[in-house]
């Protein structure tokens, strides 16, 4: 545990420092195309310190907000309030902030940087689907992220990759649109501007993947299993969590309105923008959960 | 100084440095115990609260059963008043199988059970069956922890030397656990 935790430390240093040092990259980079000297550099630089400070300070509220979750109070939900305060009596932690989903899909998450500013969200669906024993497993997993400081690097990645993956998608989509709409139109009039948002369309399409190579590297799939069994050590009764997985294995056909590739790595289950079991491509690129039958199969074995 | 001294002078300094953090470690995880304790006392202490107005609630639909609401609230007084661990956990026993046998009542009762007063309290009463359940479990594996390294050579020496003694285990049978005659949906 005590390894675990250094390691994510370690892990959020490291990616924190990558971001820096590729951010300036690319603004060096463009600072000599343009000819415009250090700035692009210094430029980039503040950027990605500005970044780095404002995911690991308030990167939970971004993807609270970014999920729309809402805070819940004991009265609205007692079952879910006792069980949150119980298993983090058993884990020895506060009481993270409890939040509520409005999704169909049966999922949860949690996020913060350490367990004294750790808040866990479970959607409605979780809610109405789950029994009791059920929830408290998925509860007890989302707990073991917490002890274990998993949502320190997951909330920076999620808000660090996330800040480049929402723009290269923007870029993308507008270019996309902007040229589709030019064609039509047969405007070929180009201005300096136009190649300034190309440009940067272009790095940010290349360093997209980039990040979600990142994404990938940053929270393995060895730390679902390691979840599942804490959590499990939590409640002391694994087939809780294995019956829930299994449920929501069942419910993975629907959508999720507020997936996104920046922080599906949070969730519980990979969450899903399409419907059906398949997912979509750019998803499954950013696929970082392993098996949901693998960790039901593990946890039955315990 | 010749080579050997060095060697004492490193020797020395390692082993202080080893007592301290042994030490530290003992005072970590003493206050752990005592923290792991007074979780258990808040979630007793919320359960002795509950009792009345469950009683109270179950009373109106059954007044009849009247031996079990006396055998509560007499075991409620007892663990209240308690100052051994043995005695208290004896108490507390009894207080968990008289609000088992409670439930059970109320499960013959569609009324009851249909009462939104009951709910709230039903969830309330499960909810502090397992924290109590889960801060018992939390305070003996932080004593064993304890124990444990004061039963290990070398921190038995330090914890011999500040006077850091192996707790006792809190054991009361664990409700949470139990099969779920407390909950019913």
């Amino acid at each position: 545990m005590y390894e675990q935790i250094a390691s994510n430390r370690r892990r959020t240093w490291l990616l924190i420092a990558g971001a820096v040092i590729l951010l300036g990259a690319v603004g060096y980079a463009l600072g000599l195309i343009w000819q415009s000297g250090p700035a692009g550099l210094v430029i980039a630089l503040v950027v990605a310190i500005a970044l780095s400070i404002g995911s690991y300070a308030y990167g939970d509220r971004v993807v609270l907000a970014s999920t729309r979750a809402r805070p819940v109070t004991p009265d609205e939900q007692p079952r879910l309030h006792n069980i949150v305060e119980g298993l983090s009596i058993a884990a020895g932690i506060p009481k993270p902030r409890v939040y509520v989903v409005p999704e169909v899909a049966p999922n949860a998450f949690a996020t913060g940087r350490d367990p004294d500013h750790a808040s866990i969200a479970v959607t409605d669906g979780l809610l109405k689907t789950m029994s009791r024993v059920e929830l408290e497993g998925v509860v007890g997993h989302e707990l073991a992220h917490v002890v274990d400081r998993d949502i320190l690097v997951g909330t920076v990645v999620a808000t660090l990759a996330g800040a480049v993956i929402l723009l290269s998608e923007f870029f993308t989509r507008s270019w996309w649109w902007g040229g589709f709409r030019g064609r039509r139109g047969g405007d070929r009039g180009g201005g300096g501007a136009e190649a300034i948002i190309f440009a940067v369309g272009i790095v940010l399409l290349i360093l997209a993947p980039i990040f979600a190579q990142i994404i990938r590297f940053s929270v393995s799939r060895q730390r679902e299993y390691l979840a599942d069994a804490q959590g499990a050590l939590l409640t002391r009764y694994p087939p809780g969590l294995a019956s829930a997985l299994r449920k929501i294995g069942a419910a993975s056909g629907i959508p999720m309105h507020s997936a996104n590739n920046a922080t599906a790595h949070l969730w519980l289950n990979q969450p899903s923008r399409v419907e059906g079991e398949r997912m979509g491509s750019l998803e499954r690129l950013f696929s970082t959960h392993p098996p949901i039958e693998e960790r039901i199969r593990r946890l039955e074995e315990m | 100084m010749p080579a050997w001294g060095w060697v004492v002078v490193a020797v020395v300094v390692i082993a202080l440095v080893a007592a301290v953090l042994i030490y530290n470690r003992l005072v970590a995880l003493r206050n752990r115990v005592d923290n792991g304790w007074s979780q258990i006392d808040v979630q007793l202490r919320r359960r002795y609260d509950l009792i009345p107005n469950l009683v109270r609630t179950v009373q109106g639909y059954a007044a009849h059963e009247r031996g079990l609401f006396e055998s509560v609230t007499e075991a409620r007084a007892r663990a209240i008043d308690a100052s051994a661990v043995a005695d208290q956990a004896d108490a507390e026993n009894q207080i968990t199988q008289g609000l088992r046998k409670l439930m059970a009542v109320a499960e013959a009762y569609p009324d009851l059970k249909a009462n939104e007063g009951f709910l709230a309290l039903q969830e309330e009463l499960t909810g502090t069956e397992s924290k109590i359940a889960y801060a018992r479990q939390f305070y003996n594996d932080q004593v064993m922890r304890l124990n444990t390294l004061i039963g290990s050579f070398p921190s038995s020496v330090i914890a011999g030397t500040f006077g850091f003694r192996e707790r006792e285990f809190f054991d009361i049978e664990d409700p949470a656990r139990a099969p779920a005659t407390v909950e019913f949906s």
